[in-house]
């Protein structure tokens, strides 16, 4: 399968990005390309122009500062892997990491290209609504931030306007009392996740507090489970798991209620995970 | 467009050259058809079965899920460079010896992939060889003998290695 | 029969000094193939190559009322735009029939549609442009308007009056049907004191070659010659086929075969697109290139095992098998593939359920039916794993009713290893098996009783694991009564020419093909022990029509037994004519020397008495030195083809050893064994490895791989993401064993060894679920593949 003709232009800035997605309507960023080529190999996507952001300088980075962890859009998932930065302070995201494909996918694909892909079935688009994250986007009227919670629109559809790049993922940094959890079940490793689970809380010592519980797999975006967070703060797993208000449609791997199930089995396993004394 | 070529120069197994590609052109497609390297080979065009893994600047990727004109200004190696180095020998000679591969068709990316794990040192156990090489598809030998032939060259370096 | 050991052993006919039979000597072509220097058919380019892309129908069944190309010839690149209509005046149309499978009917095919198209995915137009992408680019522009016909989906409703018939002339949408019934089989269930009845679902799949099927046909118009570099297993079936749709001589044809990247029976049929291919380069005068990308891989590689099997099997208390019997239903596509045909998977279930067994009672029904989706044909094991799974499912199932160990189900009905030579209640001839040394010795290397024994204990902690069984048979080296004797000029015999070069190396030319198992080395292998040279000193060709004897290729497990034996015969012809020349060169009998390690020997003794290079030396440059008379001849070709047997089967029994996640469904497999009986040994390396192999695909079967249909005849997951084929990081380690079971239908005694992995995994993964879940009450699962979804609903979870 090879690509229908396009054009191509190395963006040397943001701004300069912004500007030719705004002089041409079908072009397309590429970032990582991992999900993009794939679908332009298959002729799923056609467009007339290219703008490879991969040059831009500054938009790869990681640090911690001001309470919070900021990555770069253009970070790559092996360097979100190495890093000590993200190990320490957004553990949730580490855990997340190698489950995101594979050694030679992860060495090209970024956590914005992922992030702004949106896949339901992608592992960081819920790890940033367990941590309450934000989004900065850069567009024709500059820079503005986007709560995780306002990101994830629908199906591939973000709140990335045609003329945005997102450009930086900030997420609070991990605390003494912060509680992580994750689990996916893939029938293989590195595959889409059939369901998954990124989840955070804040420890009192005894019981959780501000809980946040996102699914993957199981709609057109992740989601939070908020009714089964607020159950968990009470540390009913059972309830919680009544609680979970999920209606998954049938994929070609498994059945909608087959995910629901599932998703029942992550939270128990995520929720021992939360409630046990960090390392 | 058929005539919408853009000039690229970047460095092939050691080899500095230019070259004017389409930008639709995967990186896979580029070395097999311009530059007739073809131990690289197309399996899915998707990314997933890892046939067409090479090295750029120093990391696997997917050369289908690479175009030429990203790698203006890049250093690629191919099974063909990895291979004339030495860099990869005790791999290759470990797979002959073990029968690790059968039609050969996986076994550059494989190989790839391998040395990406063992250059980092160590002795990885079973279950991470399988873990890491879990993006290369083999139809033929169903992964026992490549991971025997992986472990055994790991446990040869880090004899060499505790030699020095 | 004796528990081979990874030595040579010690047999009559083959005991040589340095022989390397029974020895695991690395493949000669290895090197290349690991530093990227494989000549793969989507390897090669020759001059003023075109490429060929395909319009293809997206409706399951569609008439085709218009093509229109002429936008399409002003595309950059463009060649041409072919459509089905012209190509029929170059190629002819083909029907997949044979006459032993009575009754068997099919259409006639074209290379690219005419009227109407049949299933997703067939080629409805063709386009030959300088690059494949440009090609691509013009295949956008064809315009086709279709009307849609309702489509046959349906396997059980496909027989119905109400449903339509796809092909008028054929009258119905049967393909084939057949009957067998053996003994008193209605007296032998009432006579029961336990009958088990269940009905197994077998998910369609494919092949998944990591190379696609590739081709490249170059039509020389100045030499009326047609050259096809083709990754196929059966280059002279090819060769045949492409001379008698073009209207050629076989001399006008040549087919060349390289490396292949994987085939396992997906390359052994013919295909439509390929063989447009072919005739696009005798419309166009030059050569054209096709290779299937993979999304086109998924509609148009053969399918395989889209089986719907009804089982029965009664038995007493006492474990005595009473009867079995099975209702088999198949949806192939809407041909049957050329020349095999789609009813030999089928008519291969009817012929080995329950053949390891001493059951003398047997009853089999199978229909095969046409539907609107991609065709289907012979694709490693060919009904095997479908038989062994009904007839090893329903043999567990009884054992568990009864309350008796499935080993000693076993040990009570398997043939005795003493009874042979003897007959399969459903007529197959066995010369000689191993069901019982093969199950001891499996016993002992899995340590069976220490399993159980684990099982047991971590029952208790909630942790489910199963042990699975499945004992086998397996067709191999075929005689001509597979394909021959029903019409088909599939050749059975084979060939191999061997020569002494001028310096005293050797060379041997094949039918026998390699994609990879390792036919070219165990030629070699045979070659070098039965002449006498040291293997370093030995060259092998294979896979080309212009340089080979006529040989069959590679398939159904034949490359060892019949193209080794060939190598085996014509090694020893040429050791008779060189010591013909030494003897007279030597002033000695003939019959006192040998060849030794490329050297003329005394054989009593061993003395070194010349060196074969300074007898080659002689006898091509100073033959005025030789006695008078003496031709000196050093090239040989000897054929072989089985007499005594239809097939040499072989036997053997696998074990799976799996835990199943009960909250979530997930299988994970701990370990798999098989114990194999192929006869000798020629390479005990390269054996495993075919093994290891095989057992894989036939996981992948068991827990992944289904090629999903909606009712309106779409494949919806024909990517490699939603397709799912067995990776390194769910499957096993695998062990083998081997019993020794020579067959004297040849000197070397060797039987195939290339299928049997794939025949026995699928039935002892499904056992082991099972066995893992029975004491949770579960309903026993037979539905493949058992995705986490099907295990759930079975644990009443979902």
């Amino acid at each position: 399968m090879k690509p229908a003709p396009f054009a191509y232009k190395k963006a040397r800035s943001v701004e300069e990005a912004v500007a030719l997605l705004g002089q041409h309507k079908d072009a397309r960023l590429l970032a990582g390309g991992q999900s993009l080529i794939a679908t332009l190999n298959m002729r799923l996507s056609t467009p007339s122009l290219l703008i490879d952001i991969n040059g831009i300088s500054g938009l790869d980075g990681i640090a911690h500062k001001g309470g919070k962890v900021e990555i770069g859009a253009l970070t790559r998932h092996a360097a979100a892997e190495r890093s000590e930065t993200i190990a320490q302070h957004a553990p949730l995201i580490a855990r997340a990491m190698p489950h995101i494909g594979h050694v030679a996918i992860r060495n090209r694909g970024t956590l914005g290209g992922s992030i702004a892909f949106a896949d339901p079935a992608a592992e960081l688009p819920a790890c940033l609504l367990a941590l309450d994250g934000e989004l900065e986007a850069t567009g024709p009227k500059g820079k503005r931030t986007i709560k995780a919670d306002d990101f994830f629109k629908g199906l591939f559809e973000t709140a990335l306007g045609p003329q945005d790049v997102l450009t930086a993922i900030r997420v609070p940094a991990a605390g003494k009392d912060t509680r992580v959890g994750f689990a996916e079940l893939a029938r293989r490793h590195g595959d889409y996740a059939i369901v998954g689970l990124a989840a955070s809380a804040r420890t009192t010592g005894k019981g959780l507090s501000d809980v946040r519980l996102a699914f993957f797999g199981v709609g057109a975006t992740a989601v939070r489970a908020r009714k089964s967070e607020a159950t968990l703060v009470d540390g009913d797993v059972d309830a919680a798991i009544s609680a979970l208000d999920l209606a998954p449609n049938d994929d070609v791997q498994v059945t909608g209620a087959v995910k629901k199930y599932l998703a029942g089995v992550l939270l128990r396993r995520v929720a021992k995970q939360l409630m046990e004394a960090r390392p | 467009m058929s005539g919408y070529a853009l000039d690229i120069s970047l460095t092939v197994n050691g080899e500095r050259l230019s070259a004017h590609v389409e930008p639709r052109k995967t990186l896979v497609d580029f070395l097999r058809d311009d530059l007739s390297l073809t131990g690289s080979h197309v399996g899915c065009e998707h990314g997933v079965c890892g046939a067409c893994t090479v090295r750029v600047n120093g990391a696997i990727v997917r050369g289908c899920l690479m175009l030429a004109v990203q790698c203006d200004g890049a250093t690629v190696e191919t099974i063909e460079g990895l291979s004339d180095s030495g860099e990869v020998a005790d791999l290759q000679k470990a797979f002959e010896q073990r029968n690790a591969l059968q039609c050969g068709y996986c076994t550059p990316g494989m190989i790839a992939t391998a040395q990406d794990l063992l250059k980092c040192g160590g002795v990885p156990g079973r279950e991470e060889i399988r873990e890491h090489i879990s993006g290369n598809y083999c139809r033929c030998t169903g992964y026992h003998a490549i991971v025997d032939a992986v472990e055994a060259v790991a446990q040869a370096r880090a004899r060499t290695q505790m030699k020095k | 029969m004796n528990i081979a050991e990874d030595s040579p052993p010690i047999l009559t006919a083959l005991d040589r000094p340095n022989s390397y039979i029974g020895r695991s000597v690395p493949r000669p072509n290895l090197q290349r193939l690991a530093q990227g220097r494989g000549q793969y058919v989507s390897d090669v380019t020759l001059p003023r190559m075109a490429h060929v892309a395909f319009v293809r129908s997206p409706h399951a069944h569609a008439r085709i009322v218009s093509i229109t190309t002429e936008s399409v010839k002003k595309s950059p690149g463009v060649i041409a735009a072919v459509t089905g209509a012209e190509l029929a005046k170059v190629m002819t149309p083909w029907v997949g029939v044979l006459t032993h499978l009575k009754g068997l009917k099919s259409a006639p095919q074209p290379p690219i549609a005419v009227e109407r198209a049949c299933w997703q995915g067939e080629a409805v137009c063709a386009v030959v442009a300088h690059t494949r992408a440009e090609a691509e680019d013009a295949c956008e522009l064809v315009e086709v308007s279709y009307e849609e016909l309702p489509a046959v989906t349906d396997p059980e409703t496909a027989l119905d009056p109400k449903t339509p018939v796809i092909h008028a002339s054929l009258g119905d949408n049967l393909c084939f049907e057949r009957k067998l019934d053996v003994g008193a089989v209605d007296k032998a269930f009432v006579e029961s004191d336990a009958v088990v009845e269940t009905t197994f679902m077998f998910g369609r799949h494919t092949g998944v070659t990591n190379e696609p099927r590739a081709i490249v046909a170059d039509w020389n118009a100045s030499e009326q010659r047609m050259t096809v570099y083709q990754g196929t297993q059966a280059p002279h079936m090819m060769q045949d086929l492409f001379a008698k749709h073009l209207g050629l001589h076989h001399q006008q044809v040549r087919v060349v075969t390289k490396d292949v990247g994987g085939s396992f029976g997906i390359k052994v049929h013919t295909y439509a697109d390929e063989m447009a291919t072919v005739a696009l380069s005798k419309l166009l005068k030059r050569p054209v290139k096709f290779v299937a990308d993979r999304i086109e891989s998924f509609v148009t590689d053969i399918h395989a095992r889209d089986h719907r099997v009804k089982g029965k099997i009664g038995v007493r208390n006492d474990g005595t098998i009473t009867a079995f019997e099975i209702d088999d239903l198949t949806g192939i596509g809407p041909y049957s593939v050329y020349p095999r045909t789609s009813g030999i998977e089928a008519n291969q279930i009817v012929n080995l359920t329950g053949g390891p067994y001493a059951c003398p009672n047997y009853r089999a029904q199978t229909r095969v039916v046409f539907q609107n989706k991609n065709v289907m044909c012979q694709y490693r094991a060919v009904g095997h794993p479908i038989a062994v799974a009904v007839t090893e499912g329903l043999i567990e199932l009884a054992a568990a009713k009864i309350g008796m160990d499935p080993l000693e189900l076993r040990r009570r009905n398997l043939i005795a290893d003493d009874a042979y030579p003897t007959q399969s209640t459903s007529g197959l001839k066995f010369e000689r098996l191993s069901h019982h040394e093969s199950l001891a010795h499996l016993d002992a290397m899995m340590n069976y009783a220490g399993l159980r024994a684990e099982q047991k204990r971590l029952r208790e902690d909630g942790i489910y694991r199963g042990i699975g069984f499945a004992s086998f048979i397996e067709v191999t080296n075929p005689s001509a009564a597979f394909y021959g004797v029903g019409g088909a000029r599939i050749t059975s015999q084979d060939g191999a020419t061997v020569k002494l070069d001028a310096q005293g190396f050797v060379s041997v030319a094949t039918g026998v093909t390699e994609q990879g198992q390792g036919a070219e080395a165990v030629v070699a292998q045979c070659l070098a022990t039965a002449f006498g040279v040291p293997i370093e000193k030995v060259r092998v060709t294979t896979g080309d029509t212009d340089s080979t004897p006529y040989g069959g290729g590679t398939w159904a497990s034949r490359a060892a037994g019949i193209g080794g034996e060939a190598a085996w015969q014509a090694g020893k012809a040429l050791r008779a004519n060189v010591l013909a020349v030494a003897g007279a060169m030597l002033q000695t009998n003939p019959e006192a020397l040998d060849i030794c390690n490329g050297v003329v020997v005394d054989k009593a003794g061993g003395n070194e008495r010349l060196p074969l290079e300074e007898l080659a030396r002689v006898a091509y440059f100073r033959p005025d030195t030789l006695p008078a008379g003496i031709q000196a001849e050093l090239m040989a070709t000897r054929h072989y083809v089985p007499r005594a047997w239809p097939f040499a089967f072989t036997n053997g029994m696998q074990a799976s050893y799996l835990e199943v996640d009960v909250d979530t469904g997930f299988v994970k497999l701990l370990k798999h064994w098989c114990v194999e009986d192929c006869g000798t040994i020629i390479n005990p390396q390269l054996v495993d490895e075919q093994i290891r192999g095989g057992v894989v695909q036939g996981i992948g079967a068991a827990l992944f791989e289904h090629c999903r249909y909606d009712d309106r005849g779409q494949l919806l997951n024909g990517n490699m993401a939603d397709y799912l084929v067995p990776m390194a990081a769910e499957m096993p380690d695998i062990e083998c064993g081997h019993c020794v079971s020579p067959t004297g239908d040849s000197e070397l005694g060797a039987k195939g060894a290339g299928e049997a992995g794939t025949a026995g995994a699928p039935g002892s993964v499904m056992n082991a679920i099972n066995d893992a879940l029975r004491p949770l009450g579960a309903k026993p699962l037979t539905d493949m593949p058992f995705t986490p979804d099907k295990i759930l609903r079975a644990l009443g979870k979902v």
